[in-house]
């Protein structure tokens, strides 16, 4: 243990590994707190936080798919101001770092919840612009490189941490909606949000989820995912929060390899209550395997 | 820190049409599990991600036994079916709330369409006083003898009129018309608010134990969200099943969709 190094950096926050969770997979942390001991984990992405609390969509909002599934939550959650009173004093209780992910349906719903959170303790913020489960704000600002740009630079006003901004696979070029973010202002990139799809159930002759579409993650988008890292981290100079169908150290591996800085576990703690400490020993395990003592070593070595 | 059980399979037996009765050995979920609650079965397959929810039909502490009789409906549930007396399966639970038994109720009605009928066995041998069963199902009613044999008075529907009565479980609760002061229910969501409808004129809080898709089961992904209007509340909020449930009382839930 001793003479490896997993830790890493993003923005000038030191994370003791590159692993942390894809938000709304883990909650604040409450739940998986009962499996996993959360001071393991490099940080908590926490669900998305809006200004004010959200419904989320009709039920049913869950349909599993092959080595994967499809979610239309839409983005439940209790609002800013429960968030600071229940979640934050929760999270630090742990020697982890707290990643907030916000959300909103217009600039000024998501300035509105970046105000509010500025001087809270947390770490970094992660501003969700790729939710396809929202009918306004989400995917729709983060699609177009114009609108990336635009809402990065609004709410970047409101943050006095370092802002994160995560992206959708639902792209033609991820490259320029990443440079957009960039160029707004983002300090780090995180990707890739769920890829939208659909089920259909034959025998009812209906879509298996109330929304119809959804957001489709899990092993099966890996491909997807550690090809548009690849692509981002050629064409960016932010460090990158890989994820998408993470499920133990090998698959980390591959993010940190095509740029990742740090790797979020997703879905698979649906499947796994312990991915998340699976991979953060996946990933030590790899690095005694092949004598490497810093991640830096192979961070981004594929050309 | 909870953990995940690997569970022996003790039997496993095809008891009805695409219906499965399964005995697992997992003392450390049989010492803490309720009437009412569920279980999370892996299928061990990456195909397959999710775990599966399963209600716990039977709960035997001292030989650290749970009961599952449960439907074949998909992939998962076709996995679990070959499965062999011997074979492990990876379990966690028990999870939700189960059914609050009320000790001052003597007439307790219980209503169970298709495959929510298995909870209500457990319920069954629990509960005090007079229990008044009512099982529905397509065209195959399970477990009416095992009732029958805990001295419950079983009335039987089915759709087709080939057992019991012609028609759904509430029609003929309304039929008999019985005494009634703690009713519990579990089955389809169109029967469930049939059963509120009856206990809204009982003047009753029925339990009633809602399913919706679940991903996790344990509260995180908040993908099984179901309406519920509080006593007291303005406005009705989503509730997760796995969680809050799934076990809900049938006037806070928001049945009109």
């Amino acid at each position: 243990m001793s003479n490896i190094n997993t830790s890493i950096n993003i923005c000038g926050v030191e994370m003791k590994n590159p692993v942390t969770t894809a938000s709304g997979t883990f909650g604040s942390g409450r739940e998986y707190g009962e499996f996993v001991d959360l001071n393991r984990l490099g940080a908590v992405t926490v669900k998305g936080v809006a200004a004010h609390p959200w419904k989320g969509n009709n039920s049913p909002r869950i349909a599993e798919t092959y080595g994967g599934m499809l979610n239309s939550v839409g983005l439940q959650n209790p609002g800013a101001d429960y968030f600071m009173e229940n979640d934050i004093p929760f999270l630090r209780q742990f020697d982890t770092k707290i990643i907030v992910n916000i959300c909103g349906h217009s600039i000024e719903e998501y300035c509105e919840v970046a105000e509010k959170l500025s001087d809270a303790d947390i770490d970094l913020f992660e501003l969700n612009i790729s939710c396809p489960n929202v009918s306004e704000g989400g995917i729709a600002f983060g699609t177009q490189p114009v609108m990336v740009e635009k809402v990065v630079s609004e709410v970047k006003k409101y943050t006095k941490r370092p802002l994160i901004v995560k992206l959708s696979p639902n792209v033609t070029d991820i490259t320029e909606i990443a440079r957009a973010a960039v160029s707004g202002g983002a300090d780090a990139l995180s990707l890739i949000n769920t890829l939208m799809g659909m089920r259909i159930d034959i025998h009812r002759r209906k879509p298996v989820l109330a929304n119809k579409i959804g957001g489709f993650s899990g092993p099966a988008v890996k491909p997807v995912a550690v090809r548009m890292v690849y692509q981002v981290s050629k064409a960016v100079d932010v460090p990158i929060i890989g994820m998408g169908g993470i499920s133990n150290g090998d698959d980390a591996i591959e993010f940190i390899m095509a740029g990742a800085t740090g790797v979020a576990v997703g879905t698979a703690n649906f499947a796994n209550p312990f991915a998340t400490i699976e991979v953060v020993e996946g990933i030590e395990n790899y690095m005694r395997k092949y004598g490497i003592k810093d991640l830096s070593e192979i961070r981004g070595i594929i050309d | 820190m909870k953990s995940v059980s690997i569970a022996e399979i003790i039997k496993n037996e095809n008891i009805s049409e695409n219906i499965y009765d399964m005995l697992i050995s997992v003392p450390e979920i049989a010492k803490e599990a309720k009437a009412g609650q569920f279980i999370n079965v892996y299928t061990g397959k990456g195909e397959c991600l999710l775990p599966r929810p399963i209600s716990i039909c039977g709960i035997d502490e001292k030989k650290g036994t749970i009961r599952m009789v449960f439907q074949v409906v998909g992939k998962g549930t076709e996995l679990f079916s070959a499965l062999k007396a011997g074979d492990t399966v990876k379990v966690l639970g028990p999870l939700g709330n189960g059914y609050d038994i009320s000790e001052e109720c003597t007439n307790n009605v219980l209503i169970g369409g298709g495959i929510g009928v298995p909870p209500l066995l457990e319920l069954a041998k629990r509960l005090k006083g007079k229990k008044q069963v009512f099982i529905g199902a397509r065209t195959n009613p399970i477990l009416v003898k095992e009732f029958k044999a805990l001295g419950a008075d079983v009335y039987v529907a089915t759709d087709d009129g080939s057992e019991g009565f012609k028609g759904n479980a509430v029609e003929l609760v309304r039929k008999i018309n019985p005494d009634v002061d703690a009713i519990y229910s579990c089955g389809p969501k169109i029967m469930l608010k049939a059963v509120a409808d009856w206990a809204e004129e009982k003047g009753i809080k029925a339990q009633v134990s809602m399913e919706e898709r679940m991903a996790c089961g344990i509260g995180a992904c908040v993908g099984c969200a179901v309406k519920i209007k509080k006593e007291g509340e303005s406005d009705w909020s989503n509730l997760k099943v796995c969680k809050d449930g799934p076990v809900f009382l049938s006037n806070e839930v928001v049945w009109n969709e």
